[in-house]
């Protein structure tokens, strides 16, 4: 019978929670690093075993795990992630030259297509490979080295690379995003990126139309339609349908449309999910009301889903990587809260589910579809 | 060769999978800091880059290194540490701030 595997990040910890395919009854783990700081965990897609993990500390810095059976038991890898050669400079908040610092990992992305290879999104921006399970890794230097580079700056929460999506139909196609300078995209494995933000308006620009400088949140990609890219940015919702080449707004009836998470229906390219914040001074719910808003039209005409969810008094942000959904035929959605509360949607959005309660804020969701 | 007695953080002792409250590591005469802190990592190789930046090699910030009673954390890396330390009498204190929600 199949079953699903929840891999949820925290501020104190890493949970496994597993359930069978009905996603009613939840068994959690005890807390896996308790006291760090999870920022992703994420299985391969080759090896459901495989579980790498980061785990950071504003005492001890960078740590990467690796669990090869599921996430009973874990190991240290290599967490010398170095970028390769002299680091340059970026923009810092106050418009001055600011040398590239490495703070943390915010996303690891297992290929699709080998369990050893898996990519590390970090703060400050730059992505890195390993093709050893971890063991090494090398930085995807064209990135950080892109001309566009030096006039990239921080969003509030750091200058994070957080966004890493991969593309079983096009080996060579990364598309990455970083607060607070865009989306890019590698169409030759890495080697070398074009910023990928035009139709993107941000209006806290001097250029509001700049090829970088926006504050996507993140993007979210349908295997099966892979040029179809979905992104909330830090204001308005975007779909591109020619792999992030040119983007328009999608925002429609949403009541805001601020926010950080957003994902696709494992089987309905053209259903998206987001969950709105009221605003970009205010990040919880509008009207203390916790909506999934749902999108069946590839945009513009949304629904709030609200059964099971809490609708008074709740003041929880959902951040940009604690969203996910799973494979099987009745499709299950999941965020997690910064208040610390897992939910489940078993039925595509339709009803919803608590599946934990007081867990430390959640920094991210990622769930497998296991047998 | 002294035996060097080093009182860690729980959470790289956890890292570590030392039991206790400490790590004891033979290190090269003349012992230092910075030598002790290359045998530790040496013999434990998921420590590096948590007590000191990987490519610095300094401190990281809520770290402090306790010399028998006293704070080595600031340019003294590299000064031969007390015979109390090279004997076992006292530890080399690794301490984290005591910070944080």
């Amino acid at each position: 019978m199949s079953s699903v595997r929840l891999l949820v990040g925290t501020k104190k910890g890493a949970f496994v929670l597993t359930a069978d395919g009905k996603r009613k009854d939840w068994i959690i783990s005890q807390p896996h690093f308790p006291g760090w700081e999870l920022y992703h965990l994420k299985g391969s897609p080759v090896n459901p075993d495989r579980i790498y993990a980061s785990q950071t500390s504003g005492w001890f810095g960078q740590v990467l795990q690796r669990s090869d059976d599921g996430g009973l038991t874990w190991n240290p890898i290599s967490n010398k992630l170095l970028y390769d050669g002299v680091p340059g400079t970026h923009q810092w908040y106050d418009g001055t030259p600011h040398p590239w610092e490495f703070k943390r990992v915010w996303h690891l992305e297992p290929s699709l297509t080998d369990a050893d290879t898996v990519f590390a999104g970090a703060e400050d921006a730059a992505l890195f490979k390993s093709t050893d399970a971890g063991q090494s890794w090398t930085e995807l230097s064209g990135l950080r080295t892109n001309a566009t580079a030096p006039g990239w700056m921080p969003g509030a929460g750091g200058m994070c690379l957080h966004t890493v999506i991969l593309d079983k139909a096009n080996p060579d196609r990364i598309v990455i995003a970083i607060s607070a300078a865009g989306a890019f995209r590698s169409d030759d494995a890495g080697a070398t990126w074009k910023p990928i933000n035009k139709g993107l308006h941000s209006a806290f620009l001097p250029n509001p139309e700049a090829p970088v400088g926006h504050c996507v949140h993140h993007i979210a990609m349908n295997p099966a339609k892979p040029d179809t890219l979905f992104m909330q940015k830090h204001w308005h919702v975007m779909r591109s349908d020619d792999a992030g080449d040119n983007w328009t707004k999608v925002s429609g009836n949403l009541p805001t449309d601020f926010g950080f998470v957003i994902d696709t229906h494992a089987h309905e390219p053209e259903t998206v999910f987001v969950v709105p914040i009221k605003s970009d001074s205010e990040h919880f719910p509008l009207d203390g009301k916790l909506q999934v808003f749902r999108s069946k039209s590839g945009g513009n005409e949304w629904e709030p889903m609200t059964r099971g969810l809490p609708q008074a008094n709740c003041y929880v942000n959902v951040l940009r990587d604690a969203m996910a959904v799973d494979h099987l035929d009745d499709c299950g959605v999941y965020f997690g809260t910064t208040g610390g509360q897992v939910y489940c949607s078993p039925d595509g959005g339709e009803t919803w589910q608590s599946v934990a309660e007081n867990l430390p804020g959640v920094l991210s969701v990622e769930v497998q579809t296991l047998g | 060769m002294p035996n060097i007695r080093i009182e860690l953080p729980l959470h790289l002792r956890r890292l570590a999978a030392i039991s206790g409250y400490e790590a004891s590591i033979d290190v090269a005469a003349p012992a230092t800091i910075t030598s002790t802190l290359d045998a530790l990592e040496a013999r434990y190789p998921m420590l590096e880059g948590t007590i000191r930046d990987h490519v610095t090699r300094k401190r990281r910030d809520f770290l402090r290194f306790f010399v028998c009673g006293e704070d080595w954390s600031f340019g003294r890396n590299d000064d031969p540490l007390p015979t109390a330390i090279l004997e076992g009498k006292e530890p080399l204190i690794v301490l984290g701030a005591i910070a944080g929600g």
